[in-house]
């Protein structure tokens, strides 16, 4: 598969990263489409991390390319670098300094960043992040979530092109959870392309319109989250004490019915089921006018969730 | 706040600076850290201590007994100075060298800001330059509050006076505190290939406290090494060698031979620690 390059933000091929005998990151090939909320999935320890390390010229590849927004990392390092910001493996601060000096050190190693717009540049990332109130409060003095929201305010210095956030609503509250949720997606309508690593399914389900499963150091899917889900297996789930006919009506429309347990009295009827051969509602009202006792009616999309352990095997996040 | 309506944002990054930011940055981190200024205190310390010892003291001291000049004391305060720096230099002045170029790339490690600084990006080789800068400045920095404190304490506790130097001669108060000067120039000159060394040894580990540790062994090796008449051969060679040379500045007229040779020698130490430091550095994974 050649693209033009322009139009990912991030691509890798045959990237792999050993560290003596063990193999981190095992010859992935990843396409992160400008443009998309992008969710890197994976039980910890699969090589998430060393894999955004190799994007972020941090850590050398032992073989393989990484582009990131077209170039070539490490070597394009210091032209690419300016254009992304990071929250890498949580975020990392100097304890004795004030939120706004942390941040004032970091952008002065950015040889792009003006010093002129500095102080507007990092009260407007504080805001952003929440924390305008504490800006002048010692970082040893912050929470975890405080001092996550200080690392998201330091990817936010200057407009960026792609934000890699590892892990960024790690100690958060669920109202700071929302809160980064929606900065997400408020930075990709701003048209920024996010790349968020994350071991939590239901945050990347909410955030991302694309995703990559990584698992002891492959990729073991990556697509749309349409794609992973698989679309086409969406199916319908009736519970009923007239099981046979059941089966019998829905293999009449043509769909591949059968008995699954019993609830009771009553028994779990599932049918795969395609929009283009019958709706939901039309198998419905079958079923009642075929005189099936309906006890309940559902349409499941199969979650990702049985789908990332499917990929990813036993014992998900049994590591976290 | 929003930069851009359109779908696909279009970074135009800032000019390019020249950089400088991130060293001031450096400067002002090192100097506003509380440990910085404790080390700084107790190196202005020794000067005082020594010269409230001296004054106390009733027992007069016959010349050459204890430190070089510090029978020199009671006559002139400006002596304090110069006495002081002869009991720092072998092991409180490389200590607290080793505590801070120990601490150049070691403690950025450990402490996880060296992640962000490569990604903003810092540049490497930029980031041992700036790193290294800050140890020299704090060399200086040691040397000039030494030789500063020496000279105030010096003339409140004992008379101030023109100045007779090793050759016999005799120089005015202006003309010795300029030598004093030249004295904390020589003496921060003269840890400046310690400094390297630590910023080398500081780029192998993320344990800050273990590369402080070591640099502050390998000081000490070397001036173990240097009065081990066998390795006379090595001891031009010892970056610690010409530690107590800065006495030749105290002639008439002044000589610069040591001042030139210890500038050489520290220099050969910049350049392969240096070396060393960045072939280290400039590939190594950044895991911490």
């Amino acid at each position: 598969m050649t693209v033009p390059a322009a139009d990912f933000a991030i691509v890798t091929e045959g990237l792999t990263k050993r560290f003596g005998q063990q193999t981190a990151v095992n010859s992935i090939d990843l396409a992160v489409p400008s443009g998309s909320v992008f969710g890197f999935l994976g039980p910890n320890g699969s090589g998430k991390t060393t894999s955004i390390r190799m994007f972020l010229g941090l850590v050398q590849p032992t073989s393989g390319t990484v582009r990131v927004l077209g170039e070539r990392m490490p070597d394009r390092l210091h032209t690419v670098l300016p254009r992304v910001g990071a929250l890498v493996e949580g975020p990392a601060f100097y304890p004795y300094l004030s939120g706004i000096d942390n941040l004032r050190r970091y952008d002065s190693a950015d040889r792009y960043a003006s010093s002129r717009s500095r102080s507007a540049r990092i009260d407007s990332a504080l805001e952003r992040v929440g924390l305008g109130n504490a800006a002048q409060k010692k970082v040893h003095a912050y929470s975890l979530g405080m001092k996550q929201r200080l690392g998201i305010a330091n990817a936010l210095l200057r407009p960026r092109e792609l934000l890699v956030l590892d892990e960024p609503t790690n100690g958060l509250d669920p109202q700071g959870t929302r809160e980064v949720r929606s900065l997400v997606g408020a930075l990709a309508a701003e048209g920024t392309t996010v790349f968020v690593s994350s071991h939590l399914l239901s945050e990347v389900a909410q955030m991302c319109t694309h995703a990559a499963v990584m698992s002891a150091g492959n990729i073991v899917a990556q697509g749309t989250l349409a794609e992973l889900r698989g679309v086409d297996t969406a199916r319908v789930r009736v519970l009923t004490p007239d099981a046979d006919l059941a089966v019998e009506t829905l293999r009449h429309l043509g769909l591949a019915a059968e008995r699954s347990h019993m609830d009771g009295t009553a028994t779990w009827v599932l049918a795969p089921v395609r929009d283009e051969v019958a709706e939901p509602e039309t198998i419905a009202s079958a079923l009642q006018s075929a005189g099936v006792r309906i006890r309940a009616f559902s349409v499941e999309e199969p979650s990702l969730e049985e789908r990332f352990v499917a990929l990813t095997g036993e014992g998900f996040d049994v590591v976290q | 706040m929003s930069s851009s309506e359109s779908a696909r944002i279009e970074v135009i990054p800032d000019r390019r600076t020249a950089g400088w930011d991130l060293l001031w940055s450096e400067l002002s981190v090192l100097f506003r850290r509380r440990r910085t200024w404790a080390m700084l205190a107790a190196v202005a310390l020794i000067p005082i201590l020594l010269a409230i010892a001296v004054r106390l003291s009733t027992s007069t001291l016959a010349a050459g007994e204890g430190p070089p000049f510090l029978s020199r004391v009671t006559q002139n305060g400006l002596f304090v100075g110069f006495t002081s720096m002869v009991v720092a230099i072998p092991l409180f002045l490389p200590l607290t060298i080793g505590v801070v170029a120990g601490d150049t790339i070691a403690g950025e490690a450990g402490q996880g800001t060296l992640r962000y600084l490569l990604v903003a990006p810092a540049g490497r080789v930029r980031l041992l330059l700036v790193k290294y800068a800050g140890a020299a400045a704090f060399c200086l920095a040691a040397a000039l509050i030494l030789t500063v404190a020496g000279l105030l304490i010096g003339a409140a506790l004992f008379p101030v006076g023109p100045v007779t130097l090793l050759s016999g001669d005799v120089i005015s108060v202006p003309e010795a505190l300029l030598r004093s000067l030249l004295v904390a120039a020589y003496v921060s000159l003269s840890l400046l290939g310690l400094s390297a060394i630590g910023l080398f040894i500081s780029t192998l580990t993320d344990v800050p406290v273990g590369a402080m540790a070591a640099t502050v062994v390998v000081s000490v090796v070397a001036q173990i090494l240097d009065i081990l008449p066998q390795l006379a051969w090595l001891h031009p060679w010892l970056f610690s060698h010409y530690w107590l040379g800065f006495a030749d500045l105290l002639r008439q007229p002044l000589d610069w031979a040591s001042f030139g040779t210890n500038a050489v020698v520290q220099l050969c130490y910049i350049v392969i620690f240096g070396a060393l430091a960045y072939s280290r550095f400039a590939t190594k994974n950044i895991q911490s």
